[in-house]
């Protein structure tokens, strides 16, 4: 059989480029080694982010894409509309908080602020004196592996995908542990944390998160509720932090996030920086310290260093393409993410400026 | 230890009498067929590694949630697993 891709990684990303790709009429082979990424470690909280132009652009373009699958996407991708609200603690992160407001407003995104009584109403277990919280009502959340499956499955004539671990890239050949090798016309590598295997080149280093997630206890809280601090702890640091990030679960359980750590490889849960996580947790949401925690879990996200993904050519290598680099966002970003690469594939006109996301901007600035 | 004076406690509405020193993951298996909770999909589910780790065990014990594996048979205790009456431990 003939291709016209190979995508290397099946994860959130590598489904959505493929699923993209087929919809223009080409044939796909991706290639997965099954060891588990960020799809599988993640909240799969599909959240609008604004913390640069280009980032609220391909993540609302995606959310817009996100909502018209939903309906199609059936109960096993866990497809929930909770909205965020992004929690304001004190009079600054409140002052941040309309700042966001204007913004997403200015991009016509449905939301509203919580004054401290409004949201001590709509989440009554948070603690008291909290000074109110932005309403993202469109954000949503996914169940990220099934997801992929999903997109995967919905073009079988046009998409194959093979469990195969793939030991090099020459040109638009595959060379394959297995010693067998696959070619194309041209190879998508979307293979987050993994891309540096093959591309040791790519800004792309590995930021370790830590999860945890409750027994089930339904109804005590009903939005994802994210610390407006945030936005502070995730980018305006570079030693380990934690942020509260809490997500109801459709079967009742609560997901705990998150944490944040360069400089390791190591996919061992810490006591350590799990017990800070939770901590932050409980500070925000009193009544978690009589919950039962019942796994945690550890993840790497791939971060750039300018917290925007790579989307498009190889800066030198022909016949390569790359979509990786997604860091926490990758879920939300898919669907943004697969049209814009699939029109640069293609040829054709791209649905906003692929400018921002072109991994040449890192050998420009060399 | 001693099997002299047993400890006698509440089982999904059931008394039950066991000896002293019984964790109670060792008192659901001797009740068939043995089962802790319920899964989210409505499956059976029942104590695995015995060492806290692996959460199957999950029961309420007077009403907070505990691993059956962790925890000793005590006089008086109620212990309510779901599985007969439909609660989702």
């Amino acid at each position: 059989m003939s291709f016209d891709v190979i995508i290397i990684g099946a994860g959130i990303i590598g489904a959505a480029c493929a699923h993209a790709l087929a919809q223009k009429g080409l044939k796909v082979l991706v290639l997965d080694a099954h060891l588990g990424g960020a799809t599988n470690a993640g909240m799969g909280h599909l959240v609008l982010m604004d913390d640069n132009p280009a980032e609220l652009t391909l993540s609302n373009a995606s959310l817009a894409q996100w909502r018209e699958w939903a309906p199609r996407m059936g109960d096993a991708c866990g497809f929930n509309h909770c909205g965020t609200l992004w929690i304001a603690a004190d009079a600054e992160e409140m002052n941040a908080a309309e700042e966001k407001l204007a913004r997403l407003q200015a991009h016509d995104v449905p939301c509203e602020l919580l004054d401290a009584r409004a949201l001590a109403g709509a989440e009554p277990a948070l603690r008291p004196g909290l000074a109110g919280a932005l309403k993202v009502s469109n954000d949503s959340m996914v169940y990220a592996p099934n997801a992929a499956r999903w997109l995967l499955s919905q073009a079988p004539d046009w998409v194959t995908v093979e469990v195969q671990t793939v030991s090099a890239i020459e040109g638009t050949r595959v060379r394959l542990a297995d010693g067998s090798q696959r070619s194309a016309g041209a190879v998508l590598l979307a293979a987050g944390i993994q891309s540096t295997r093959f591309c040791p080149e790519l800004p792309i280093r590995p930021k370790k998160g830590h999860i945890a997630i409750t027994d089930r206890y339904p109804g005590i809280i009903h939005h994802q509720l994210v610390e407006l601090g945030y936005i502070k702890s995730s980018h305006h640091s570079t030693g380990p932090s934690v942020a509260f990030n809490l997500q109801p679960r459709p079967t009742g359980q609560l997901m705990i996030g998150s944490s944040r750590q360069f400089d390791t490889t190591d996919p061992a849960v810490e006591p350590a920086m799990l017990a800070r996580m939770l901590r932050r947790a409980v500070d925000y949401l009193p009544g978690l310290d009589d919950l039962t925690v019942i796994r945690s879990w550890t993840g790497f996200r791939a971060a750039t260093p300018d917290s925007l993904p790579l989307i498009g050519r190889h800066p030198t290598r022909e016949g390569l393409w790359l979509a990786a680099g997604h860091e926490g966002l990758g879920v939300t970003t898919a669907p943004g993410t697969a049209q814009l690469l699939a029109a640069q594939m293609t040829g054709s006109v791209p649905p906003f400026d692929p400018a921002p996301y072109l991994p040449s901007r890192f050998q420009e600035a060399a | 230890m001693s099997a002299a004076t047993p400890i006698e406690f509440t089982l999904d509405g059931q008394s039950v009498r066991v000896p002293i020193g019984t964790s109670l993951a060792a008192a659901l298996a001797v009740r068939r067929p043995g089962c802790a909770r319920t899964s989210v999909s409505g499956q059976a589910r029942a104590p695995l590694c015995g060492m806290g780790i692996c959460q199957e065990c999950r029961v309420l014990v007077d009403g907070k949630r505990r691993l059956a594996c962790q925890t000793l048979c005590q006089n008086g205790m109620t212990v309510d697993t779901g599985t007969r009456t439909g609660h989702q431990g």
